[in-house]
This record gives structure tokens, C-alpha cells and sequence, in this order.
């Protein structure tokens, strides 16, 4: 009996918190918004963030991609070449890429990477008492701090996934034109004719802002709430990881079934 | 005007149900130099904290210059707060920042000053604390009383009236900490302020504050300049100055009975 009631508070309490802290994040995102002003004012300060969490994500998203659209070649021409369409395998690996990867596999490296980087940064100043020093100087840390980084993150995102989908295409092309002999003429121009500007490429980009806003405040979240203390930061640094990609592949699932039934 | 620049009355406070601070008066004079001394974990950080309105009182207030802290709204309380500078205890230095920009950070804050004003106002402060030459230098290649002085330049920044030290001395050689003392005193008659320092290094500390609150249990259990201090009978200060380890205050933190730990 004794055992079954200490199940259920755990439990209980491991919800309660939960909802508690997603609450404590919402409250974060709407102070950011309302504390927004400065980091557009004075966008060199978002500008110098874009350019942090840009630069760094940039060469793992570059290789990651080219890696991802040779396999996706690969793989689409010898299913294609069964059913003896393998032209088609240029809108596979635009399709593939422009609608899901591109956004998801970014979004993912970009949690892993910037992500954590924001997050162990952020712990850092709370740890130091530099976002307490900042007060005391009457600068509001949520607009001087928090909210550049996050319109980097929410800006940052879409560019890196297109450079993803640009690179991955292009890693398709060596493998199934360049290696394998695929018709470059086809490749090229089934790909044109298939991928809709409106449907796959304006969605792939919805896509990548939402994951953008999402990566971000989980990661400036985590910072923020980490017990100021070397393990507290280290902790939470995971927690960014953990909770940022499966919050990325969730809202992925919702985001593609209300793209493809609307 | 009153002779006190800052008044707390009857202030109580906790983080937690138990309070830390349990009806604590202080007065802080215009121009001169207080220190507020304590055991670790007495609840002085936290003083400093009220006085800057970054966490409100159960009951009591502290008032500056009339105005009552808690009663502001933000942009009250962050108007209060230019007139404060504020050293923390390991600097706080924004560490992505250089020496020359962690001084610059208030200027570019809350002035529109052109670059090259801004330019001279730093070298200025930097130089009132020695450290002209190490403008260029980021914050992780300084010791620490380095560090701290380039804070203490930061606080001073926009020549702030009152100026808090939350344990200046801590963890400092002997050297850096002559140069520190040295430094209040200094700037708080340069520039006309109002200083507190909290502290627990009695030497430094009685040599050159003009008056000293000791906090212990939550409220102030003695006060007076050094002179008066040194010649307290309280036996709560003679220990503290003669830093014995059991007296008043008592080297075990209450336990059950030894014996009865040992189960013996
Ligand atoms: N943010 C906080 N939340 C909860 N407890 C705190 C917090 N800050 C300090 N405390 C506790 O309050 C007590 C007094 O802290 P502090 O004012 O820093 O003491 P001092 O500066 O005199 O060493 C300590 O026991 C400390 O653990
Ligand atoms: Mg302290």
C-alpha cells in the first residue's frame, strides 16, 4: 500500500512539475516578446548572436547534409530503378530534403550544438551573478541577454535549413548523377517540375521557424532556470538536448499532418 | 535632507517560512563609509540585495533618500538603482566581454555618449583603480584582485552615490587587499558617495570604516564606530574581533547529543 501511494505522488509530482515548468517557460517566451524592443533597436546585438550560433552550427550542418543526400541518392536509386523511374530521383531528394530533413536534421543538430552552447552559457552568467550584476545596473537581462539570442535562434534556423536542403540536393546529384550515371538533364528539371514553391518549400520554412522558436527557448529556458551551480549547468545542458529533439520530432508529426490534410 | 542617505526599519525577511532577518535598523549617513559585518550565511548578501530592490521585505522597508524601495514599480526601482553601483563578491564580470567593454557596459547603457567620451570616461575609471594599462585584456586573464578592481571600475562607471562591496576582500592576498581598502576609502571621498561593505575581515574592516553594524540571529547585535566596537563587553563582538571558535556563537551546529550519534 505504502509502495503504491509513493507511486503515485512520484508520479503526481514528476507531472505537476512538469506542467510547472512548461508554464515557467511560456512565461520566459512572453517576456521575451514584450522585452523585444532593444534587440531590433540595437540589432547589432542580435546580428553578433546570429553570427555565434550561425557560424557555429554551420560546418556540422554543411557535412551532415552532403552525408544525408548522398544516402538519400543511394537509396532512392535503387528503389526508383526497380519501377524503372530512377530520373525521379532528383525530386526524391528535393522532396525528402525541402519537407523534412532539411528542417528536422537541422533542427536536431542545431539543438545538439548551439543549443547547448546557449544553454551552458546562459547557466554560466546565472552561476557568476553576471544576469544579477546586469540587474543592478538597471539593465533588464531578458532584453539585453535573453531575447537577441532567441530572434538569432528563430532567424538562424531557416538560413542553416536551407543551406542544409541546398547542400543535401547537391550530395544527391554527386551520387546519383555524377557516381552512379543518372540522366543530369532529368535530375534536374523533374525536380523543378515537382517541388511547389507554396506547398513544399513555404512549408519546409514554416517548419524551420517553429523548430527555431522552439529549440531556442528550450535551450534559454534551461539556462536560465539551471541551479547555479557546475552540475546544475551540466544537467541542463542535457535536459536542452533531451527535451529540445523529441519537443522537434512531436511537433513535426503535427506540424506535417495539418501541412498535408490543409 | 536628512544626514541618512539610506534608512532600513524594522526589515524582516526569508527565502524560505524561517525568517533570516527579524526586524533589522540601519542607518546609512551621507558621505561616510558603513560596514556591515556577520558570520557566513548571516543574511548580509542579502541586505545588500533589498537595498537594490532585487527581493522584497516581509514587512519593514528600506527607504533611499525618502523613497521607499518595495513601493517602485520596475522602471522606479531601476532609477533607484543608477544611483547605485554594486561590487559582487567574485566580480561578476560579463565574461564575453573585455575589461574596456564590461567598464563601457553602463555608459553604452543608459548614455548616448559618443565613443570617443566614452573612451576617456573608461580609461578614466580604469586608471582610479590602476588598471589603465589592461583595458584590452579579457576577464579569464586576470587574477582575482584584478578582477575585482576592474568590477569595482565598472561599478563606479557612472559615479554612482551609493556604492555596495559585497565582500571585497574575500579570497585576496594581502597586497590586493591594502589596494582594495585603500580604493574605498578613496573613491567614496572622490566621488562624494555613500559606501557599505559587507565583510567579515575585522582588521581591514575597522581600519577605515567610519561605522560598523554586526548582524548575528537575524538582527543587529551591536553597532558602533571601531573605537566604540573595540571596547564593546558584548561578548558576541569580543569573540568576533578576537576571532575565537566557540563562544556566543557556538562551533557546533546544534546536533542531538554525541552519545546518542554514536549509539552508545
Ligand atoms: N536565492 C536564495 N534562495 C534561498 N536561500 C538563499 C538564497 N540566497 C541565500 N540564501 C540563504 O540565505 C542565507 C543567507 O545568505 P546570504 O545573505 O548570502 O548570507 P551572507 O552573505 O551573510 O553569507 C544562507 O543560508 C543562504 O543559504
Ligand atoms: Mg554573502
Amino acid at each position: 500500500m505504502k509502495i503504491l501511494i509513493n507511486f503515485f505522488e512520484k508520479v503526481g509530482y514528476s507531472i505537476t512539475s512538469r506542467i510547472n515548468r512548461l508554464g515557467m517557460a511560456t512565461r520566459l517566451f512572453f517576456l521575451i516578446i514584450i522585452s523585444s524592443g532593444e534587440s531590433f533597436r540595437r540589432f547589432h546585438l542580435t546580428m553578433k548572436e546570429i553570427y555565434f550560433t550561425g557560424v557555429m552550427s554551420l560546418v556540422i550542418i554543411i557535412v551532415s547534409a552532403f552525408f544525408v543526400g548522398m544516402v538519400l541518392g543511394l537509396q532512392g536509386y535503387y528503389t526508383l530503378q526497380k519501377y524503372g523511374s530512377s530520373e525521379a530521383i532528383g525530386v526524391l531528394v528535393a522532396l525528402a530534403l525541402v519537407r523534412e530533413l532539411g528542417p528536422v536534421v537541422t533542427a536536431l543538430l542545431f539543438a545538439g550544438r548551439a543549443g547547448t552552447a546557449i544553454t551552458a552559457e546562459i547557466g554560466l552568467m546565472k552561476a557568476t551573478e553576471q544576469l544579477s550584476a546586469m540587474e543592478m545596473m538597471a539593465v533588464n537581462p531578458v532584453g539585453r541577454i535573453i531575447a537577441p539570442r532567441f530572434w538569432a535562434g528563430v532567424i538562424a534556423m531557416p538560413i542553416l535549413a536551407s543551406i542544409f536542403s541546398m547542400v543535401g540536393i547537391l550530395g544527391g546529384y554527386v551520387v546519383a548523377v555524377i557516381v552512379i550515371g543518372v540522366d543530369e538533364g532529368a535530375f534536374w528539371s523533374q525536380m523543378q517540375a515537382n517541388v511547389d514553391f507554396r506547398y513544399d518549400i513555404v512549408n519546409g520554412v514554416i517548419k524551420s521557424l517553429v523548430f527555431g522558436v522552439a529549440c531556442t527557448i528550450i535551450a534559454l529556458f534551461e539556462g536560465f532556470d539551471a541551479p547555479p551551480t557546475a552540475e546544475g549547468v551540466s544537467r541542463a545542458t542535457t535536459r536542452t538536448v533531451v527535451t529540445s529533439s523529441l519537443v522537434i520530432l512531436g511537433l513535426d508529426f503535427i506540424l506535417t499532418s495539418f501541412m498535408l490534410g490543409g | 535632507m536628512s544626514d541618512n542617505l539610506i534608512n532600513i526599519e524594522n526589515l524582516t525577511f526569508g527565502y524560505g517560512k524561517e525568517l533570516l532577518h527579524k526586524g533589522i535598523n540601519m542607518e546609512f549617513q551621507r558621505g561616510k563609509v558603513s560596514a556591515i559585518m556577520g558570520g557566513s550565511g548571516s543574511g548580509k548578501t542579502t541586505i545588500l540585495k533589498l537595498i537594490g530592490g532585487q527581493i522584497q521585505p516581509k514587512s519593514g522597508s528600506v527607504s533611499i533618500d525618502g523613497q521607499v524601495v518595495h513601493n517602485q514599480n520596475l522602471s522606479g526601482i531601476y532609477k533607484l538603482r543608477r544611483k547605485m553601483g554594486m561590487l559582487f563578491q567574485h566580480g561578476a564580470l560579463f565574461t564575453d566581454l573585455s575589461v574596456y567593454e564590461n567598464v563601457a557596459f553602463p555608459m553604452r547603457e543608459h548614455t548616448d555618449l559618443p565613443e570617443n567620451i566614452i573612451k576617456d570616461l573608461v580609461l578614466m575609471k580604469l586608471n582610479a583603480v590602476g588598471l589603465r594599462g589592461a583595458y584590452k585584456l579579457m576577464p579569464t586573464e586576470l587574477s582575482g584582485g584584478m578582477a575585482r578592481r576592474v568590477a569595482l571600475a565598472r561599478a563606479i562607471a557612472l559615479d554612482p552615490d551609493i556604492i555596495m562591496y559585497d565582500e571585497p576582500f574575500a579570497g585576496l592576498d594581502p597586497i590586493s587587499m591594502a589596494v582594495i581598502c585603500d580604493l574605498i576609502r578613496t573613491l567614496n571621498d572622490a566621488l562624494g558617495a555613500t559606501s557599505i561593505i559587507v565583510t567579515h575581515d575585522v582588521a581591514e574592516t575597522f581600519s577605515f570604516a567610519d561605522y560598523i553594524y554586526f548582524v548575528a540571529d537575524g538582527i543587529v547585535a551591536a553597532e558602533g564606530s571601531p573605537k566604540q566596537l573595540m571596547a564593546s563587553k558584548l561578548p558576541f563582538v569580543k569573540q568576533f574581533i578576537h576571532s575565537e571558535k566557540d563562544g556566543p556563537v557556538p562551533f557546533h551546529v546544534s546536533a542531538p547529543s554525541y552519545n546518542s550519534d554514536l549509539a552508545l
